[in-house]
This record gives C-alpha cells, structure tokens and sequence, in this order.
C-alpha cells in the first residue's frame, strides 16, 4: 500500500469522525490532518523527486541544474526562495523561482520552452518536472524569513505593476483578485479568505505554498495557486511564469516579507 | 507684485513640477499594466483572452480602487441604469424552488465550465439566504428574511429585478456580478431569484 492510500484511508476516516460533530470548522480539521501527518508530509515525496531532478544531467546539452543562479549565486538552493521574485541582470528582466528556472532549463540543459510551458503542472496521470523542481527549491528556504527586495528600479515597477493586476477588475462577473482577498473576515461558503492587503493574512498565505493539496493528491506550486484564483474569476488562463503573474508574486511576496517561510505545507 | 504673491507663485510652480511627474509615472504604470495583461492572458476553454479587456465601469473601478469620484460614479450608475431591460410582461416573480437551485449552484463561465453547462447564481457563495443552509459566504449581505423585511409590492420586485440584472445600477464599483447585464442569467432565472428573494413561501422568509 503506498503512503498517498494509507493518507486518504487515514484522511476518510477521520471524516467519517468529524461528520458526527458538525461543529468542527474547516480549519480546524486542516489543523487535524496536520496533527495526524506531523512526521511527514506527502510533499517530501515531491520534494526529493525535485532534487533528483536537479542533481540529474538531463538535456539535449546532458546537464544537471546544479550551477543555476537562483540569485544568490550559481548552484546557491539555500535561502534562494525567500529572495525571490529579484531582479536577474543576465536576462535582464525580474525573475520568479518558475520563470528563472525556465531560464536555467534553457541556458543550461537546452531544454525547450514552450514544451514546459505548455503543460506545466501536475495531473494524477503525469507529474511535472518544473513542479517538483519548484518543491525541493522552495524547500531549502523553509524557516528563512522572506526578504523579497524592490530596490531595483525594475523591482520596483514589478510590485507597482503587481498590485495594479491584484486591483484589476475584468471578465464576465467584474472579479479581481481584491473582491475576494482585500476585506478580512470574509469566506466564501465555508472557506475563509485571507485579506491579502493586511500583512499578517497576506504572509500565512504566501509562506504555505507551495502544498500538498489533500483533495487532488498533488503538491502544488503558487504558478498553480495563481492560475486557479484566476480560474474562479473567471478570466482567461494566465501564461505560466508570465511577466503578469510574476509583477503579481512580486506584490504578493513582498506582502509577506518579514515571515519566516513555512513551505512546502499542506491544505485540503 | 509683492513679496508674498511672489513666494505663492514660486510654490505653486514647484509644487507643479513635484506633482505631474508622479501622476505621469502613474498613468505610465496604469498603461504598461495593461499592455502586460492584454499580453500575458490566453485563450483557455470557453474563456477567451479578450475576457481581460475592462469595459468603462471595470475601468473606472480598477483605476479609482473602488472610490472613484461622485461626479463619475453617478454619471456611469446612470448609464448602467438605463441599460437595464425590463421584463416586457411586467411581471417579475418567477419560481422561489428553481430560484433556491440557482442560488446553491456555483457554476458558470470559468474555463472548466462547458459553453452548454447552464450558469448558476452563485448566490450562497456570498450572501446566507435560507436558513436552513448553514454553508454561506459572507462577502455580501445577509439576505434572511429580506423578503419580510422588504415587502413584495410591484415596486420592491422591480427594485430586487434591477439589482440582480445590474448591481452596479445602484452602486458602481460593489462586488456583485451584474447578472442581466453581462448576460450570466436569463430574464426568466432573474425573476426565478426574485421569488427566492421576495415570495413568502421561500424559505428565505421562513
């Protein structure tokens, strides 16, 4: 029996418990899950699939992602994430951990693209190699405080062009991403929402991704958190690793600057 | 010209040259950030890439983060108002039991959905209605007994018919889809959630 069964077996039957008591709220039964899996994380799964993936040449150019510059300097994991979306004088342009990865997947292993780009996350049928990659890189800042910098001018512009995207109202229902995330205390049937305008809700939200999502048994990436909101308001897709979403992780992660980064975690 | 009409005009002049280059930094940002999204979308499923384009009121709203100024605001209210289309049969109360079904339902237009997949209201995702469904939202109002509380005359079942076509009627820049008007529901659902709302068999007002 594998650990994702033993999870989901483990994970029903504490429902079945929860159902008598209807009282218990949503986040106190996430708060259960955690509990019950304290001593591992589905996630790590996809964590060291990632850094197989990084150590691993692979390539028309055979070569491992191990001299990628995250920011910190070539080969440098530890702490990259919390720096990040930053300013890469190479390509000239700010960065995420996705789009900077696509870069080194490119410059380094002549990989192409567009290929990543188009089927970039997980399905139950078939991982993904620039998720789990995004995984274990985000893993090696977990406890680092974030410290996402907007001193470059192009920093700058990024957040500034970010938070316009966050207030950018469009589509068939006139949703941005501040209908729902820009007053506290709201929920959406049962699931609360964090008001991503305050620092205390904007930073829990951001340091827990990416996670393993127990309701569809992968792990998945803030790229794939992005992509989803942007799906229940009713936009159009957003291109993966997009200047658009990384001005938007931009305003987000500077949101949460100051909190000690606590992904990859876990959500329902 | 005395010296402190000369002091004022000196302030004012700079104060000029302090200010224009923010507000053209800002405008700068304002279309460079549309130019990005215009770019950075595409066309998935039943949503289209051209979903992005803002019409004037998604416009004004964005531009103003909800507040724009009074002047514009009623001047855009107004035009949303009379866009509305009435019922031709003057009637605005449909079924509260198919209205209650379109409130549960959270369906409709993201690029999962299918084109033939009817839409649905939305409507408990934000807003308690009946009070035997305890899983609501709460960005909206409470609207529990709205129906005893408001009284179901003709002028309240057009009042409750406008809001639900177009929300933004009333007030620009709210939350609330505009159901007519961006054509999520049909005239018949409109008056199924009038019923929902104002019939006093629904259990909205039990």
């Amino acid at each position: 029996m594998n650990t994702k069964i033993i999870l989901l077996l483990a994970l029903a039957a504490n429902g079945a418990a929860i159902a008598a008591e209807t009282e218990v709220s949503d986040s106190d039964r996430i708060a259960q899950y955690r509990e019950m899996i304290s001593d591992g994380n589905p996630a790590d799964f996809d964590e060291m699939r990632g850094e197989e993936l990084w150590k691993t040449a692979a390539g028309p150019k055979m070569a491992t992602l191990e001299k990628c510059d995250l920011g910190k300097g070539a080969g440098v994991v530890k702490g990259a994430y919390a720096e990040l979306p930053r300013f890469f004088k190479d390509t000239g342009r700010v960065q995420d951990l996705e789009s900077r990865l696509l870069t080194c997947m490119s410059t380094l292993q002549g990989l192409n693209t567009e290929e990543i780009t188009a089927q970039p996350f997980a399905t139950e049928k078939k991982p993904s190699d620039i998720s789990s990659l995004t995984t274990y890189v985000t893993g090696q800042s977990k406890g680092i405080k974030m410290a996402v910098s907007v001193k470059h001018p192009k920093e700058k512009e990024a957040y500034e062009i970010g938070r316009r995207i966050f207030n950018y109202r469009a589509g068939p229902y006139d949703f941005a991403c501040s209908t729902c995330h820009g007053a506290s205390n709201q929920r959406i049937r049962m699931q609360d929402l964090p008001n991503l305008k305050v620092q205390k809700d904007a930073q829990g939200a951001y340091i827990s991704w990416p996670a393993y999502r127990v309701s569809q048994g992968l792990t998945r990436s803030f790229q794939w958190r992005l992509n989803d909101c942007f799906r229940q308001q009713r936009f159009p897709e957003p291109k993966f690793a997009s200047e658009a979403t990384v001005d938007l992780t931009m305003y987000l992660a500077v949101s949460a600057n100051g909190a000690a980064f606590a992904g990859p975690g876990l959500k329902r | 010209m005395n010296a402190k009409w000369m002091i004022g005009t000196a302030l004012t002049a700079s104060l000029a040259t302090l200010v224009l280059p923010v507000q053209a930094v800002e405008s700068k940002l304002d279309a460079k950030t549309i130019e990005i999204v215009k770019r950075d979308f595409q066309d998935k499923g039943i949503a289209k890439a051209d979903r992005v384009n803002q019409d004037a009121l998604q416009a004004l709203c964005s531009k103003y983060g909800n507040k724009p100024p009074l002047e514009l605001k009623h001047k855009i209210e107004k035009q949303q108002q009379a866009a509305i289309k009435w019922p031709a049969d003057d009637k605005y109360m449909g079924d509260w039991k198919a209205g209650e079904k379109l409130a549960q339902s959270g369906r409709g237009m993201t690029w999962s959905d299918k084109a033939e997949d009817p839409a649905g209201g939305n409507c408990y995702n934000c807003h308690q209605l009946s009070a035997k469904e305890i899983a609501y939202g709460t960005i909206g109002p409470s609207l529990l007994h709205f129906g005893v509380k408001q009284g179901n005359d003709l002028d309240s079942q057009r009042y409750v018919y406008g809001r639900l076509y177009n929300a933004k009627a009333d007030n620009a820049c709210n939350n609330m889809p505009r159901f007519g008007h961006m054509k999520i529901l049909t005239e018949a659902q409109i008056k199924d959630l009038v019923a929902l709302l104002l019939d006093p068999e629904s259990p909205v007002n039990k």
